[in-house]
């Protein structure tokens, strides 16, 4: 059995069932992130892994105890929560201590941990100061303190940098890498941003609606997305999704689209599996990294399968380390990631090239993936 | 130009000022005038007052009057003055809002914090106790006491305003303690601290302002609360009740001098909490409405 393992799980509000079935096994020293849009119920299985919340079906068990019905306190389990949650009428000594003096730690032993994650957080100056006293990440490192200090089986970080502004968020989001590095703790991370989740974790559960759409590596979940969901919320610029038809070109299986002068366009496809000739002249979905199209001397010199492709620029959009250029194909915005000086100008055709290699094939009505 | 239009600015705004302040001074010697009869009267000799003017300042000024209030004035059939009454008023007042204030930060920590299936009808229901007219609760209660053997005690007068009390407490501490997030519990419940941990440790340290708007408020209204006091405290009455058996005697000359001591002397104790914590309690009221 696994560290953290959550089998079957289920959570319901009277009749309406807001998580269903979810099956994750953690192992020791994991990084997990749950990642989704709000009202995906990452929190709220967070809130019952760390039992804030109860379990309407399946079990949750923490080193091969199950959990379901022991009190949070007992989980051996540390929670940092989105508001930092101190106590605003302790010091930032006392916030930390806390929970030891609620566990009946005696005081030269929580004094000797304080010192110990003080130092390890350089927060040592502010020991003695209110929460109010604080900024922004000052709290965030005394939240975590408050964690670790319990040296707990599991963290749980609840949204823990949203709170931030964008620089100091960067540097927190190292911060805690480098923590979950150096100390080789479990971590159960929720957010819904889908940069923290592809930088920080081991592993992705991307969710959505209750359901977890795909369970992997940031690599795979990046790279073969589940379904249309997992594809189009992982990413930034967001995957293109060109609505076009499955051909045969010569032979072999191309996706069929328009460019912006509604004329057709075929790009061969790398994947040439058995499954994905059951779709020959039925529409489907062509996925494309906006990385994936770029100008001919910007193109991965690895990939197999280079398509040209010549297409009216519509708007381009320098973002200093690369340029942002869009064209419209099968009448859908696409994005492309150039390198900064790639020569594209707006209402000007330029010859992109495309790494088919990086394709993924979508069913327009299931939304998931055929080529696989 | 520019320096022309300014000028004018502040002489706009210097006469609305004068005016503002005119007003404002007015309705405060207004508002003090019957404050300043009582005390002016309450130090004349009874002479000066049944055959003088009421506003003018006294010729003799004499503490006999607030003497004789707090001593020896005939209130009923006995002439002990305001002196035990005013020690009934003090232990009732105390224990009641003590109470009060406790169950209603318990009750708004459980309506927020440790919410259940129909609190916010049971807080609807609790909030009636703001609403329904003393009057009305007067026979039951009577019987209510009766039964509990609290009838004509000072403890029965207790009870009666500490359920009463329990409404405005509730709704002053539920609605202070809905701005105050509940991850504080979350993260209290994580680190294992239990109920009453939680609100000793975490919430009541945070309740400062609320407790004394709280207390302010149920000090005043118990203190001042004549219509209880009469009908269930028997030989033991309030200050307020007593009061009135000095003002309203029927027999002998009216000494008003002496009721206005009095009068004052009754008036005094929400006087004085009032003045010590009464710039917590604007600030408190507000935290309370705005955010709940």
């Amino acid at each position: 059995m696994s560290f953290l393992n959550i089998d079957n799980v289920t959570k319901a509000y009277g009749n309406v069932e807001v998580l269903h079935r979810v099956d994750i096994a953690v192992e020791e020293g994991e990084f997990l992130v749950l990642v989704g849009p709000s009202g995906c119920g990452k929190s709220t299985l967070l809130n019952m892994i760390a039992g804030l919340e109860n379990i309407s079906g399946g079990t949750i068990s923490i080193k091969d105890r199950v959990v379901n019905d022991v009190h949070p306190s007992k989980r051996n389990i540390a929670m940092v929560f989105q508001s930092y949650a101190l106590y605003p009428n302790m010091t930032v000594g006392q916030n930390i201590t806390f929970g030891m003096e609620m566990h009946k730690i005696p005081k030269p032993e929580r004094d000797r941990k304080l010192a110990e994650v003080a130092k390890l957080l350089q927060i040592e100056q502010l020991l003695a100061r209110k929460p109010g006293q604080l900024s922004g990440g000052q709290r965030q490192r005394v939240a975590m303190g408050r964690a670790l200090v319990r040296d707990p089986d599991v963290f749980l970080f609840d949204e823990p940098l949203s709170n931030l502004d964008a620089k100091l968020r960067v540097d927190m989001r190292t911060e805690i890498k480098k923590l979950h590095q150096n100390l080789g703790t479990t971590i159960v991370y929720v957010t819904h941003d889908q940069i923290e989740a592809l930088t920080l974790s081991t592993r992705i559960a991307v969710m959505n609606k209750g359901y977890v759409q795909q369970l992997g590596t940031p690599k795979e979940i990046y790279d073969n997305p589940a379904n249309m969901f997992v594809a189009s919320f992982m990413g930034s610029p967001s995957m293109n999704l060109l609505p076009s038809k499955l051909v045969d070109h010569n032979g072999a299986l191309a996706a069929e689209l328009s460019d912006s002068n509604g004329a057709a366009v075929r790009l061969p496809l790398s994947q040439q599996g058995a499954s994905l000739r059951a779709h020959l002249n039925k529409n489907v979905i062509l996925g494309i990294r906006p990385e994936a199209i770029t100008d001919a001397e910007g193109a991965d010199k690895r990939a197999q399968n280079l398509q040209p492709l010549r297409n009216m620029v519509s708007v381009t959009e320098p973002a200093g380390s690369d340029t942002f250029v869009t064209m419209s194909l099968s009448g859908k915005d696409c994005v492309a990631r150039m390198r900064a000086d790639a020569d594209a100008r707006p209402r000007q055709d330029f010859d992109f090239t495309v790494n088919m290699d990086k394709a993924v094939l979508f069913d327009p009505q299931t939304e998931e993936r055929i080529d696989q | 130009m520019a320096v022309a239009t300014q000028d004018t600015a502040v002489r706009t705004g210097r006469i609305t000022r004068t005016f503002i302040y005119v007003v404002l001074i007015f309705f405060a010697c207004f508002y003090l005038l019957p404050f300043f009869i009582m005390m002016v009267n309450s130090v004349k000799p009874l002479p000066e007052i049944t055959g003088g003017n009421m506003m003018a300042l006294p010729k003799e000024p004499t503490i006999a009057p607030w003497l004789s209030a707090w001593s020896t004035a005939q209130i009923g059939v006995e002439a002990t003055g305001l002196k035990p009454y005013f020690l009934n008023s003090i232990l009732m007042v105390v224990p009641a809002v003590a109470i009060s204030t406790v169950l209603g930060a318990l009750n708004g920590y459980i309506l927020t914090k440790w919410r259940f299936r129909g609190d916010t009808i049971l807080f609807g229901l609790m909030l009636f106790s703001c609403f329904i007219p003393f009057q009305i609760v007067l026979i039951p209660m009577a019987r209510i006491l009766g039964i509990l053997g609290l009838a004509s005690t000072i403890p029965g007068l207790i009870l009666v305003h500490v359920v009463y009390g329990i409404g405005f407490a509730t709704l002053y501490f539920r609605n202070y303690y809905a701005a105050v997030p509940t991850e504080l519990v979350r993260s209290a419940q994580i680190d294992g601290a239990g109920f009453f941990q939680i609100f000793w440790r975490i919430m009541l340290p945070l309740s400062g302002p609320i407790t004394i708007v709280c207390i302010i408020w149920q000090f005043t209204n118990i203190w001042n609360d004549f219509l209880f006091g009469a009908s269930f405290a028997g030989s033991n009455p309030p200050m307020t009740v007593a009061l009135n058996n000095l003002v309203q005697s029927s027999t002998g000359v009216k000494e008003y001098n002496v009721h206005f001591a009095g009068a004052i002397l009754a008036a005094l104790p929400t006087l004085l909490v009032y003045i010590v914590a009464g710039r917590y309690f604007v600030r408190g009221l507000m935290a309370g409405s705005v955010k709940g």
